[in-house]
């Protein structure tokens, strides 16, 4: 049941996205990020379409997977959409009572979801191809000058990745109580609302007391290694730049220039 | 006949590319009044076995009858399966919620619809069967000793009154005299309840000790079944298997190899007592007559 949940998305695999550098991935995907925004006009759509499909491409994971992720904001995509027709004034094209539409709300709905359903490929094709580790992994190393302002980059990050690392441990601890509690004649489903709140306590108490076990257990086993935060601390699998990073960059500079020039030209 | 297994599988994650199929066409009749061994590396599926015992898991193939009824089709009360056959999962000390051991192990029976007081007989009594003295009633489970809160969670399920016991590696992580303990209580239970008991165990020693019946799982799919005696005999296939023979097994084969005609098929210390014995009688005799 709850085991079939998946969080973080990364979908394994060789291809050459895969084997780029996390942060290469995380700058790429902030750069499309900003010329979704940058782009205004029919022909910067399709040059974002085409970067997004050959992206797609390179990544060599299922499409299905890619647009799995807009399920989760479907309702938000509704919601931007029909407010954004209703709302917009303008060149009315249609009208009922207090209910109107107009051209701009038709071309800005378009617009905002376009922008919205990019903005989630985008997203999904970096968290694809990239683990949730080398993810923070390049976080950290990207966020590393802000250590000059005392903010602790190394302590977030590795609260981050303890973090990932815990979410399925404690679903399958979930699921185990779940299930010893159901053994034990527990019914999660039955009653109103506060029945069923009152039916979680056989689940969360224990779940809870789990966790702190295993905080507690985790914190030790790190202090007996003398684990002392990020100063001088080495890597076992430390970050280089390759030449694939090199051109990915130059890609990126053009795709960039691209929508600047687009944005400044106003085509 | 009380639980029957017909052709059952199971895969885990089905149609997603982490598909594992953790059970492979196994079929089982658990009759009343058994007291049954399954054993098996990690990973061999008999966690995933005895879920489906008590309809936590729904097989994604074959049936599973309780009383000759199949307990997967749409009417079929589980909850109430769910109190005649009674599973108690590893660590079950995991398990605790309550702020006392006595409300803890109430929370079965009154989930099965007794009065608080009808549940603080049967709690009163199964903490009585596991060995849990009374002046811990009162206090809170998580100031209990590792052996005690597995006791405590053992009754909590013991005071549904199942007429089949499951246990998942009871005796995990406790020390030699509190599996004793625990496990000679389990075999009373057995005795004077006439409960049918299911235990999963890692050591073979404690299977050749109680169980009747051993279920060997390998790879998802049973390969022994039968009484300790015979699939000892297999003591090779077994290691084969990441499993073993009690030690008693190895030491008697040894000493048949060295010439002792002892009989290699005992299972327990006693049992291999007796026949080193007779078989050194036997040897002393026939000296003697070679002498004469």
């Amino acid at each position: 049941m709850i085991r079939d949940i998946t969080i973080g998305q990364y979908y394994p695999g060789k291809s050459i996205l895969h084997k780029l550098d996390p942060r290469t991935k995380l700058i790429g995907t902030l750069i499309f990020i900003v010329s979704v925004f940058l782009f205004h006009s029919v022909p910067g759509y399709l040059v974002a379409t085409a970067f997004l499909a050959a992206m797609i491409y390179l990544s060599k994971v299922p499409v299905r997977f890619i647009f799995k992720g807009l399920r989760a904001i479907f309702f938000i995509l509704l919601f931007t959409a029909v407010f954004n027709i209703l709302l917009t004034p303008g060149k009315v094209l249609w009208q009922w009572k207090f209910l109107r539409v107009t051209e701009e709300g038709l071309i800005l709905a378009a617009r905002m979801a376009v922008r919205l359903v990019y903005l989630v490929i985008g997203s999904s094709i970096m968290t694809l191809t990239t683990s949730p580790n080398q993810l923070t992994n390049a976080m950290e190393r990207l966020l590393r000058p802000l250590n000059k302002i005392h903010i602790p980059v190394h302590e977030i990050a590795m609260m981050m990745s303890i973090a990932l690392r815990f979410i399925p441990i404690l679903l399958e601890e979930t699921d185990k109580i779940m299930k010893a509690q159901i053994a034990r004649g527990a019914d999660f489903e039955k009653g109103n609302i506060f029945q069923k709140a009152k039916n979680m306590v056989p689940l969360l108490v224990p779940l809870f007391i789990s966790a702190f076990r295993r905080a507690n257990d985790l914190a030790m086993a790190m202090e007996a290694r003398c684990y002392h935060g990020g100063e001088n601390r080495t890597q076992m699998k430390p970050l280089h730049y390759h030449r694939k990073d090199l051109i990915a960059f130059l890609v990126l500079l053009v795709y960039f220039v691209i929508a600047l020039l687009s944005r400044i030209f106003g085509i | 006949m009380s639980l029957e297994l017909k052709q059952v599988s199971y895969s885990y994650s089905v149609g997603t590319s982490y598909e594992v199929q953790a059970l492979k066409n196994i079929s089982l009749t658990i009759n009343e009044g058994e007291f049954i061994g399954v054993i098996g590396h990690t990973g061999s599926g008999k966690s995933t076995l005895i879920q489906h015992l008590n309809a936590l898991i729904r097989p994604t193939e074959g049936t599973i009858l309780y009383k000759g009824e199949d307990i997967w089709t749409e009417n079929y009360d589980r909850r109430s399966l769910r109190h005649e056959v009674g599973l108690v999962f590893q660590y079950p000390e995991h398990q605790l919620f309550e702020s006392d051991v006595l409300s803890d192990v109430c929370f079965g029976p009154i989930n099965q619809g007794l009065t608080r007081e009808e549940a603080e007989k049967q709690a009163k009594k199964a903490l009585a069967q596991t060995g849990v003295a009374e002046e811990v009633f009162s206090q809170s489970p998580f100031s209990l000793s590792g052996g005690q809160k597995k006791r405590v969670a053992i009754a909590g399920v013991l005071a549904m009154n199942p007429k089949i016991l499951i246990l998942d590696e009871p005796t995990a992580g406790l020390d030699p005299k509190g599996r004793d303990d625990i496990l000679d209580q389990i075999a009373l239970l057995h005795k004077e309840r006439g409960i049918t008991i299911i235990l999963v165990s890692h050591s073979m020693e404690d299977i050749a000790k109680y169980v009747g019946r051993l279920i060997v799982m390998n790879h998802g799919s049973v390969v022994y079944d039968d009484t300790p005696r015979e699939v000892f005999r297999h003591y090779k296939e077994l290691e084969g298997m990441g499993l073993s023979a009690p030690q008693i097994t190895y030491i008697m084969h040894t000493l048949h190899e060295k010439g002792l005609p002892v009989d290699t098929s005992v299972t327990t210390v006693e049992e291999a007592k007796e026949s080193i014995l007779k078989a050194l009688a036997l040897r002393k005799k026939t000296d003697r007559g070679d002498g004469l």
